[in-house]
């Protein structure tokens, strides 16, 4: 039996956004939303993390940290983009500095639309994300 | 033969209490905030995922550290309910601790660095705390042995509340709560990264995480031991404890690392040694 779906843990990382994605993140730790019911924890190191939830788009000051970030974590992993300007990079995409969507950097697993996004989609897209985290992980065993 | 069952029993049943202690914590520490909070099985699930999850691992060090650092961390709490000498057993468990500063000293990582290094001052900050606790009980029961001082049928509370409150202290920092949590905070808060967990994933940290589990059985069974003449006071002693320490970890904001230490050099030297004074003042004696 996998436990992924009990215990997921993710790190958050806001890319260039108004902010306001980010803040909606925060919003599913505190009491209305309490995302620890579900044992999710925000744990701010990528080593220790199963989900990594980004909000905000890509661009040429923090790719190399997005890269990072990803290739720390250890497998199974999956990538959820929160908020259009994680998915395509929004009102921001025609910027002369943005690369666009996270997708554009790293594989994305759940994409949550919203500007910004809603606290219950964060929470709906991660959900889905366990499903895909306990395949890549019965895969994983599998092979 | 009874006492090394008991001591086979802690090793079994240990991680089974500690983890539902950590899962009570949690859920306790969620009401303060007014959330639900996780299930209390919640710790044991993390730890499932953990071992299920790959490991990373920095260098050859690291594992074989961290390794010893859970051995002798079992070996403390068996040696302990088993009715070995305490003075042992303190050192004992400072070479436990000792390999987890190892460990995290192994990686690369800044952060990994710094949270060793702060774990290391928070040695020297309860160190003479404990060592004065130890003085204090074979003053009053002539041994340092687990059963001995149980059947000594003396109440320590009564001859060494200053020792006690002394140890209630530094118990805050040996359980990793708030304001000493600055070497690694099991919080979302926490900064540093994770400290000296920052460079361990997967089963790595599922063994530090058991070894936290068994210290805490450990040094609720200290605790016990101040009222151990009466053993449901005792009992009701260690949960009140608990209870008391998930308390101020959630009041408290966390402290610097040189308020953490001061303050628990003065209260080792106020309340520990202002006790010893007395106790020998009133006891008299060598």
């Amino acid at each position: 039996m996998a436990y992924f779906k009990k215990s997921p843990w993710l790190i958050h990382y806001d890319g260039s956004s108004c902010n306001g994605c980010d803040i909606e993140v925060l919003a599913c730790l505190t009491p209305l939303y309490d995302v620890e019911r579900f044992g999710i924890i925000n744990t701010g190191n990528p080593k220790h993390a199963d989900i990594f939830l980004v909000t905000g788009s890509v661009n040429q000051q923090n790719v190399d940290i997005i890269r990072n970030i990803y290739n720390q974590m250890p497998e199974p992993k999956v990538v959820i983009a929160a908020g259009i300007c994680a998915c395509s990079g929004g009102i921001f995409a025609e910027c002369y500095n943005v690369m666009g969507g996270i997708d554009k950097v790293i594989p994305v697993d759940v994409y949550v639309q919203g500007c910004a996004v809603r606290p219950e989609a964060i929470i709906d897209g991660v959900v889905k994300a366990l499903a895909i985290l306990e395949e890549r992980y019965a895969r994983a065993k599998a092979a | 033969m009874k006492t090394i069952a008991i001591g086979i029993a802690y090793v079994i049943l240990a991680p089974v209490i500690g983890g539902l202690l950590v899962g009570l914590d949690r859920i306790i520490s969620a009401r303060m905030q007014r959330r639900v909070g996780p299930p209390i099985l919640q710790p044991f699930y993390d730890i499932f995922k953990l071992l299920q999850k790959k490991t990373v691992v920095v260098n050859r060090l690291q594992n074989p550290a961290i390794f010893c650092h859970l051995f002798f961390m079992i070996a403390t709490g068996f040696l302990f309910f088993e009715g070995s000498d305490i003075l042992l057993i303190i050192f004992v468990l400072t070479l436990s601790g000792v390999f987890l500063v190892l460990a995290a000293s192994a990686s690369g990582s800044p952060f990994s660095h710094i949270g060793a290094e702060r774990e290391l001052i928070l040695m020297t900050a309860y160190e003479p705390m404990v060592l004065m606790m130890l003085v204090g009980i074979y003053k009053v029961t002539d041994s340092f042995h687990f059963y001995a001082i149980l059947e000594s049928a003396k109440p320590l509370i009564v001859y060494l509340p200053g020792i006690f409150v002394g140890f209630l202290y530094i118990l805050t920092m040996k359980l990793r709560k708030s304001p000493f949590d600055i070497s690694y905070s099991h919080h979302a808060h926490q900064e540093l990264v994770k400290g000296i967990m920052s460079d361990m994933s997967g089963k790595s940290i599922a063994m530090v995480e058991i070894a936290h589990w068994y210290e805490n059985v450990f040094l609720l069974g200290l605790v016990y031991l101040f009222f151990g003449f009466s053993p449901v006071l005792g009992i009701a002693a260690v949960i009140l404890t608990y209870v008391f320490e998930i308390l101020v970890d959630n009041t408290f904001a966390r402290f610097r690392w040189e308020l953490a230490f001061r303050s628990a050099w003065l209260v080792a030297l106020v309340l520990g040694g202002g006790n010893l004074i007395a106790l020998y003042a009133l006891m008299g004696g060598a």
